[in-house]
């Protein structure tokens, strides 16, 4: 990796190499001391063998003539020892009283004599300050001039032993260690291709544009895929709230320019004008402020509504809890008679109460300023999803106005100049935003405008 | 835990004992420097060799290196291992390198670690016959003959191999009787050497036995007096005899035998013992004799056989070396030594009884 350690951090390829490697090197270890055991072991037995077959080979020339014991000691024996070819032999034949027959003296045979020899004894020991390994060997005789157990004692230095046993290890360590050597450079293979998906989102996020809120690719491990469509979903709210932002700042600022030029030209000319015509000015900036002041709640409004789409949860909201709560505010008008039509079921969405509030009353203040009294506000229960809505007795706007309402500050001629054509544009950002749709039509009662979301059933929210 | 060997001392006394006058402990003793030389180091080695045999050798050495002063020691090969073992068991000093035709009392001084190790390019190039341990080296190839008055025998008489040696002493026990010399392998370790590998080698030891019994063979010490004593026409023949002493100049009525059937081999010892004082010039005396140099002027002495088979007549196959190894152990066994003298004395005793 070409980006690999920034500020002291090892990459992961090194963190698992260095994970692999200690693996290794604790099996190896473990391999090595067990080798080095195996290797001992076999050398001993095998040197063993040869120590006990010129033992017997001396035992075997053994003969008792004229009631005394004669070794006639083999070169057999001696050549089987020699094939430690390095190492310096002792050997020794005991009476069995204990005394010298022939051979090396100054070993004491009392050690081993007390042990049962019916079976080769080994043991360790010295010779002449180098350590040597003995066997001793038993050979009963029951002559009848000469009975009881004549035993041969042979020892031999340990160079061969150590040799072989050096040889054995080296043997197995050198392939031990060319098997490792393999499995690093495969472990270090497979490792790297693993990684190297992590590599090329590395890259794409080094070489990305701060201000490039794309997408990623989300090819990859699924590990990774997680991580990226997180990342994805992340971006993307980041740049609707952008893009809201944007769109508030520029609405905003293309939209208050105007009516505040309005107010200002008419307080200039209220001034200016004799007292007849200042309270006609005052009468007509008080409608101005009046309409800026609902130019503003519209654009609060909208913005609040996308920010908590944006930011809140969807929760379970009953419709019924909406359209009681937007009737109460309107209930004490007296220019319109509005009225409620609620079940006594609750009607569940998944969405949330703030926005869906917003919205209604956008949808109840269109009806009352455009429609025909009366006004009804309604929930219904359908097969195809919970609906809330708004429906005047009159016949609704023209076809061709129907065609572009909605739109953000598209005022019909109908709108009287007070209204800032937000309105529609809330609702139908609720209505996305909850997964539901927007519905204008003419039905039996007037025109109406429904806002229709997926059901939720009431137990599951609990 | 294996300690000393008192059962030598026993051996040795009773071998000087039986030697007598024939083995001093030190026979003979010479110095060698180089011409206008002022050493400042020494070295001392003692040898079963002849002085005069290994003169031009140790001159060429000590030319080579002239801070060098050779102290040269001749002894008798069983004083030389009994010295050997004492020096090494009391850990005193003593001389710097041993070169001896008892090869198997040099091999039991190495299994008694007697010996110190030394390796070099020119000991590592000796074939594994002649090394053990890299403590034991040998250093010359010199075979075992039969020699034969060629004024006195004729030549249908003169044995090619054992076999018609046996042929010959059952056919003429009147003429050979008395007239046949081996070495006395009670008083020589190189002559209980060569009986010891007889005796491995074939059947025929037993029956030569029994042959030179019938001719009543003079069973006496040292190669360069049975030679002579060939020469004189004292001895009309003799067995086993170090192909090293003779000199074709001055032994013309010696005639000289490679047995057909086999001919051993010798490869005199040499060793640095563990308490040798100046190690490092044995060292390079060992390294200076195995070189091509050395190995020359020991060829001219007689002391390397040169392998060719024009001279000697002698395949491969019949060439039988003494390896230098610790089978060689078995030849000092007490007990064995003991049968094999036992038997080797009934068989000359009944010959002199007779």
């Amino acid at each position: 990796m070409n980006n690999g350690a920034r500020g002291g951090q090892r990459t992961l390829l090194s963190r698992v190499m260095i994970g692999v490697l200690s693996l290794l090197v604790l099996g190896g270890i473990v391999v090595a001391i067990a080798t080095f055991e195996y290797g001992r072991s076999a050398a001993r037995q095998s040197f063993d063998r040869l120590l006990v077959g010129g033992a017997q080979d001396i035992a075997e020339s053994i003969s008792i003539q004229d009631g005394a014991p004669r070794v006639d000691l083999p070169v057999s024996a001696f050549s089987l020892l020699s094939l430690a070819a390095d190492d310096r032999i002792f050997y020794a034949v005991h009476e069995p009283d204990g005394s010298l027959l022939t051979g090396y003296d100054g070993f004491d045979l009392r050690d081993v004599a007390q042990q049962d020899v019916t079976q080769p004894a080994f043991f360790d020991g010295r010779m002449q300050g180098e350590p040597a390994r003995f066997v001793t060997v038993a050979r009963p005789f029951a002559e009848r001039a000469y009975s009881g157990r004549i035993f041969v004692t042979v020892g031999q230095t340990l160079r061969a032993r150590s040799a072989l046993a050096l040889d054995l290890t080296t043997r197995a360590l050198m392939l031990t260690g060319a098997v490792g050597i393999v499995l690093i450079l495969s472990a270090f293979l497979v490792i790297r291709s693993a990684m190297r998906p992590l590599e090329g989102l590395t890259n794409d996020l080094l070489h990305r544009d701060p201000y490039d809120l794309t997408p990623m690719p989300t090819g990859g491990p699924a590990e990774m895929a997680v991580m990226v469509q997180a990342m994805n979903r992340f971006m993307s709210r980041l740049d609707r709230q952008v893009g809201a932002m944007k769109n508030l700042i520029s609405d905003t600022a293309h939209q208050l320019r105007t009516p505040v030029a309005a107010i200002r030209a008419q307080a200039e000319l209220a001034l200016e004008d004799d007292d007849a015509n200042r309270s006609q000015r005052l009468q007509r900036m008080v409608h101005r402020t009046r309409s800026l002041g609902t130019l503003l709640d519209q654009m609060l409004s909208r913005a609040l509504v996308i920010h908590r789409t944006e930011n809140a949860a969807p929760t379970p909201v009953d419709l019924r809890d909406i359209a009681l709560s937007v009737f109460e505010s309107v209930e004490d008008n007296p220019d319109i008679a509005v009225q409620l039509s609620i079940d006594d079921v609750p009607v569940m969405v998944l969405a949330d109460e703030i926005s869906m509030g917003e919205a209604v009353k956008n949808m109840l203040a269109n009806a009352m300023r455009h429609g025909v009294a009366p006004v009804v506000v309604g929930v219904s229960a359908l097969e195809g999803g919970n609906e809330i809505w708004v429906q005047d007795a009159g016949a609704g706007p023209f076809e061709d106005v129907l065609a572009t309402i909605g739109q953000r500050f598209e005022r019909s001629a109908a709108s009287k100049g007070d209204s800032a054509g937000l309105g529609l544009s809330i609702v139908r950002a609720v209505a996305e935003a909850f997964d539901g749709q927007m519905d204008m039509g003419r039905t039996a009662g007037g025109f109406r405008v429904t806002l229709r979301f997926p059901s939720v059933s009431q137990e599951a929210d609990i | 835990m294996i300690a000393l060997f008192n059962r030598c001392l026993g051996i040795l006394l009773m071998c000087l004992l039986l030697c007598g006058a024939q083995v001093a402990a030190q026979e003979a003793k010479a110095q060698f420097l180089a011409s206008g030389a002022a050493p400042a180091s020494e070295l001392t080695l003692r040898s079963t060799t002849d002085t005069a045999i290994l003169r031009p050798a140790l001159q060429a050495f000590v030319d080579l290196y002239p801070d060098i002063r050779l102290t040269y020691e001749q002894w008798g090969s069983n004083a030389l291992y009994t010295a050997s073992l004492a020096a090494c068991r009391d850990g005193a000093p003593t001389v710097d390198a041993v070169f001896s035709s008892g090869v198997h009392q040099v091999v039991d001084l190495v299994n008694r670690a007697c010996a110190s190790p030394y390796t070099s390019v020119a000991t590592a190039a000796l074939p594994t016959a002649r090394r053990w341990r890299d403590e034991v080296w040998g250093i010359t190839k010199e075979a075992a003959v039969v020699i034969y008055n060629t004024d006195l025998v004729p030549l249908a008489d003169a044995p090619r191999t054992r076999f018609d040696l046996l042929d010959l002493l059952r056919r003429k026990p009147l003429v050979y009787s008395g007239k046949i010399a081996t070495y006395d392998i009670e008083a020589s370790g190189l002559g209980y050497l060569f009986a010891f590998m007889d005796s491995q080698q074939a059947t025929t030891f037993g029956g030569l036995l029994e042959g030179f019994a019938r001719v009543d063979a003079v069973a006496t010490c040292c190669s360069a007096e049975i030679i002579s004593d060939v020469q004189s026409g004292r001895y009309l023949l003799a067995y086993n005899v170090l192909g090293s002493y003779l000199d074709d100049a001055s032994y013309e009525h010696v005639g000289v035998i490679y047995p057909q059937d086999y001919t051993l081999f010798l490869s005199r010892a040499f060793m640095i013992p563990k308490t040798a004082a100046n190690p490092q010039n044995a060292a390079l005396l060992l390294d200076f004799l195995l070189s091509q140099k050395g190995q020359a002027i020991l060829s001219n002495s007689n002391l390397v056989q040169r392998d060719s088979a024009d001279e000697t007549g002698l395949e491969e196959s019949i060439q039988r070396y003494i390896s230098i190894n610790p089978t060689l152990l078995v030849a000092m066994d007490r007990q064995r030594r003991t049968l094999f003298e036992e038997n080797w004395r009934t068989t000359f005793d009944r010959a002199l009884q007779r």
